[in-house]
This record gives structure tokens, C-alpha cells and sequence, in this order.
């Protein structure tokens, strides 16, 4: 998945402005690139859960169809741990459209990493995704 | 009858729930899910009871959340 450059940037000045809280927000974009960021509101304000607030999750599903985009990812930090996807995350990620992007701030230079979740039952499938800046 | 889901007119099936609309959607997990019904929040208690009517505005979308540890 393509990214811009300037969304990478964006949201890892997002994670390191709110750190130690975790931050989030969504990415749209069309045809496979990612093209504008979407600070969202921690509404847990903590270092170690994020959740999204549903109004805001609705205001901005349609700000971005306005903007001729569809939300296609969903990134939060990890503020102490490494950029893959916790057991909490897996538990609670279950939009199976949706790339997951992780920001983690454990090293000094920020990691950022992609993933898609699939469940069926029990089973849950983990898949890296590429993150491509251009 | 003709809705709005997710900002697209769909026809769909007379007297279906809010429940069935959103197994038609492939949505597996609905307690995951929000639902806006005509701008307002729909409380989930409600999926199984609120039957969709002609010309409703449905939007829903995934909780999300999750955390580090």
C-alpha cells in the first residue's frame, strides 16, 4: 500500500506530541494510496488503550466520502512497545478492510508497520502489509 | 424499499432489522459495530428491535480500540 510521505511524518509528530499517551487516527485514500491523515481523539487518555469516539469515528467516515476518499486505515502508537499488533489490538481490531498501521516509539527512531487482521471463529490471521512512502 | 447505507442508495428487503441489515453487510461481529440512524447513535440494544423503513439513512462502522499491552 502507498503512502505519502508527509501522512508518515504527520502521524509520528502525532504520536510523539501526545506520548505517553497513545495516539490514533484514520487514514483515507483511494486506489490502493493512502492521501490524508485524521487525527482522532484517545478517548481512554492512556498510555497503554486507545478507543476511538464513535460520533467522531461517523463525522469523519463522511468527511472523508466528501472529500472523495474512503477510510482505509486505522494508526495508533505504541508508546513503550514494539510496532506490532498486541493481544489487546487483535482482540478488539476487527474491521478485516482496514490496514492497521503501529507507531512505536520504544526506539529512538520511531517504527512504523502495517498489518490487516482476518478472523473466522477463533482463528486470526495476521498479515504484514508493505507500507510504500511516495 | 430504497435506503442510504453508508452514503449509497442499496434496495433492500422490506421489515429487515438493523441486526439483519448489517448480517447482510457480512458484518460478522455486530457488537462490534456503531450504528447512525438518521444522524442519531443507535444503541446496540436496539439493533435486533428497529426494523428499517423506507428512505433511512443508515451509517455503521467498527469500534475501534485497542492498546500495547
Amino acid at each position: 500500500m502507498k503512502i505519502k510521505r508527509e501522512l508518515v511524518k504527520a502521524m509520528i509528530e502525532h504520536s510523539e506530541e501526545l506520548n505517553p499517551v497513545e495516539s490514533c487516527g484514520y487514514l483515507a485514500g483511494k486506489d490502493n494510496e493512502l492521501l490524508k491523515f485524521y487525527p482522532m481523539t484517545n478517548i481512554d487518555n492512556s498510555p497503554e488503550h486507545f478507543s476511538f469516539d464513535p460520533k467522531e469515528q461517523f463525522k469523519v467516515m463522511k468527511e472523508a466520502r466528501n472529500d472523495g476518499l474512503r477510510l482505509m486505515s486505522v494508526y495508533h502508537s505504541h508508546p513503550e512497545s514494539p510496532a506490532r499488533l498486541s493481544e489487546e489490538d487483535l482482540r478488539l481490531l476487527n474491521d478485516p478492510s482496514m490496514v492497521y498501521i503501529i507507531v512505536s516509539l520504544l526506539e529512538k527512531k520511531p517504527d512504523v508497520k502495517g498489518y490487516k487482521v482476518s478472523k473466522q471463529g477463533d482463528d486470526i490471521t495476521v498479515e504484514r502489509v508493505d507500507l510504500e512512502t511516495v | 424499499m430504497t435506503v442510504k447505507i453508508n452514503g449509497t442508495e442499496e434496495t433492500i428487503d422490506d421489515g429487515l432489522s438493523i441486526s439483519g441489515l448489517l448480517k447482510k453487510k457480512d458484518v460478522d461481529m455486530p457488537d462490534m459495530v456503531s450504528v447512525e440512524l438518521n444522524g442519531e447513535i443507535l444503541d446496540r440494544e436496539l439493533f435486533d428491535s428497529t426494523v428499517v423503513k423506507q428512505g433511512d439513512d443508515i451509517e455503521f462502522l467498527y469500534f475501534m480500540g485497542g492498546g500495547q499491552k
